[in-house]
């Protein structure tokens, strides 16, 4: 029993991972229809970006180690951000008129790019991020010895996902979202600046890709320059079992697939993880079409 | 003649030549591309003529590579025997995958094909019954045998490739021709559309599934033959990536998907000055190839019919179909 609640919390903290990468393709989804598969390689370099400010740059020891991992976290943030927004503005915005599959195979070439660029500017080999950043303490739960980082990761997953859903429900600028995934033609007749929502969630997305970055390092301890595309399509998969364009639907994909995994690795055997978790999604899309939240849309005559 | 068809003309003439003056390592980047040529060809019937999406092509390719590698080392199968059974295997894991989710709207099929490359990888990785040898793969498969003439040197397997090419080009631009391949771009333009003129939409898209497997099976077959180890990583999702982007950029046409073959496996060969940064650029050239023609390089001409003038006049000359 102990071994299985063990499993569980490490599969909720793998799982807010996942929800938070997920929730970047779920709103990108959601007001552009595309599949930005660039957005786990945004991710790789939030987990590099957060290795250079930390400890090249020294943050760490200006600031104290959980200062700087929380100032860190925001910078990261911002950087991604940025760099995803820019990534619209070139890759994605010529195309938007364009056959949807071409956007595809352009945010695959993008993700190409970012991960070849990775590799040139840090080297192919993988990097470690140091011990002391890692909070060391155990919190004693029903009886069980938890890790703390475990801990502090599915909280900082939660915080982050109830900060974006207030976010998208509560504000104006949630409301204009919101009303740009259901229809841009409208959105843009009631006054929204379309294109500036889009940039908007370019920059949200990413943000919280690059933020989850770095709490893979830190839970981890390890990143290398292609664990985008495990993570990433990982975290495509959590944002269509939930639903795609959905965004609760993301964050409870993203949980349910990292308990899922975490069970099998415990339960089955670890070197089927990826597969079972990729049955579960084919067994779960045979029952419902549009994944576990979401809409069946009426089809268009 | 019209410049398409005298494109076609001299690239034929070109690579039938080309081994009197490329090099042995051009040579074998150009099997290469003949591979990616027919992987494209028989995607291209899936994703380009039916419009399914399909990214998870190398599954079927890597089925098929296995079944010669296991046939031909276990059992002592000459290639050309194993090559149709490749085919026939490959094709029953399409039935096999594609018929429950072949319902399943654009995205999500995307994803649960991606995931049929990684799961069928990883049960080659984890020795699947104790046949396909691990992460090591199988090793030592004989070389193909044609009516007694040895198929070893590079130039024998650019003709044999090349040659599966030009059949498959025969077979599809037919398809492409007959009703069937109507019906499918039909289902392409507009599903519901075509449901409704009496159009089977299932079961036409599972036999494009299907019939695009079989071909990938039969291409794994003359990988396995040229390679003689096939390991596991071969078959990744990056190939099936590949696969894909051939078939997109190509715009949907036979002479597009050569074309964007060439591009697709000849410009990393063209970049191997830059080493290191090979491929970064291809990254990026990828994104502006892209943004340049995102209709694809190539888009099949428009179909037109030549209607029989009946003398009444109300039979037109032609009539361009939606393609």
């Amino acid at each position: 029993m102990e071994q299985f609640f063990q499993q569980l919390l490490n599969g909720l903290a793998v799982g807010g991972i996942y929800a938070l990468v997920a929730l970047g393709y779920t709103m990108v989804y959601g007001v552009l229809k595309l599949i930005n598969f660039a957005h786990g390689d945004l991710f790789t370099i939030g987990a590099y970006l957060g290795l250079t400010l930390l400890v090249s740059c020294n943050l760490s020891g200006l600031l104290g180690p959980a200062a700087a991992v929380l100032a860190v976290f925001v910078m990261v943030g911002l950087l991604v951000a940025i760099l995803g927004c820019l990534l619209e503005r070139t890759a994605y915005r010529p195309l938007r008129k364009a056959n949807r599959l071409s956007a595809v195979v352009s945010a695959l070439g993008a993700s190409i790019f970012f991960q070849n660029a990775v590799m040139l500017i840090y080297g192919a080999r993988f990097y470690v991020y140091p011990d002391y950043l890692r909070p060391d303490f155990t919190v004693s739960l029903f009886g069980m010895a938890v890790p703390g980082v475990r801990l502090m990761v599915i909280a900082a997953s939660v915080l982050l996902m109830l900060a974006l859903w207030a976010f998208i429900q509560r504000t104006r600028t949630g409301a204009a979202i919101r009303a740009v995934a259901i229809d841009q033609g409208a959105a843009r007749l009631m006054g929204i600046n379309v294109n500036r929502v889009i940039s908007l969630v370019f920059f949200i997305g990413p943000g919280l890709g690059g933020a989850a970055g770095l709490m893979v390092g830190i839970y981890y301890g390890q990143i290398d320059f292609t664990m985008g595309w495990s993570y990433g399509l990982k975290a495509f998969t959590a944002a269509i079992l939930g639903g795609i364009g959905n965004i609760p639907g993301a964050m409870l994909g993203g949980l349910l697939l990292g308990v899922i995994e975490a069970l099998a690795a415990g339960y089955i055997a670890i070197a089927w993880k990826d597969a079972i978790a990729f049955l579960v999604l084919i067994l779960i899309l045979i029952i419902r079409p549009t994944g576990i939240l979401g809409e069946r849309t009426a089809d268009k005559l | 003649m019209n410049l398409r068809t005298l494109a076609g003309i001299l690239l034929t003439l070109c690579l039938a030549l080309l081994p009197l003056v490329a090099g042995p390592y051009w040579i074998s980047v150009c099997v290469n591309v003949g591979l990616y040529a027919l992987l494209g060809l028989s995607l291209n019937v899936i994703l380009g003529q039916a419009g399914i999406f399909h990214m998870g092509h190398a599954a079927f390719y890597a089925v098929g590579a296995y079944t010669t590698a296991i046939l031909n080392t276990l059992y002592q199968w000459p290639i050309f025997a194993a090559m149709p059974v490749a085919g026939a295997v490959a094709a029953l894991v399409a039935v096999a995958v594609a018929r429950p989710i072949i319902h399943l709207r654009g995205d999500y099929l995307l994803i649960v094909t991606i995931g049929i490359v990684e799961i069928v990888r990883i049960a080659l990785l984890n020795d699947v019954g104790g046949y396909t040898g691990g992460s090591n793969g199988i090793f030592g498969i004989a070389r193909p045998n044609f009516f007694g003439f040895k198929i070893v040197k590079t130039v024998h397997f650019y003709y044999l490739v090349w040659g599966m090419v030009a059949v498959s080009i025969l077979l599809f631009y037919g398809l492409w021709r007959s009703r069937y391949g109507r019906a499918l771009n039909y289902i392409k333009e507009d599903d519901v559309a075509a449901e409704g003129c009496g159009v089977h939409v299932t079961s036409y898209k599972l036999s494009a599934f299907v019939l695009g497997a079989f071909w990938a099976g039969m291409a794994g077959t003359l990988y396995a033959a040229q390679m003689t180890t096939i390991t596991p990583e071969s078959f990744n999702f990056m190939e099936s990536v590949i696969i894909f982007a051939v078939v997109i950029l190509s715009g949907g046409s036979i002479l597009g998907v050569l074309v964007s073959a060439f591009l697709f496996i000849g410009l990393p060969e063209l970049l191997r000055e830059f080493s290191n940064a090979r491929m970064l650029i291809f990254g990026l050239a990828m994104m502006l190839m892209m943004i340049w023609r995102p209709q694809g390089l190539l888009p099949p001409r428009p179909r037109r019919y030549h209607v029989a003038d009946s003398g009444s006049g109300a039979g037109g000359a032609s009539a361009g179909g939606a393609a």
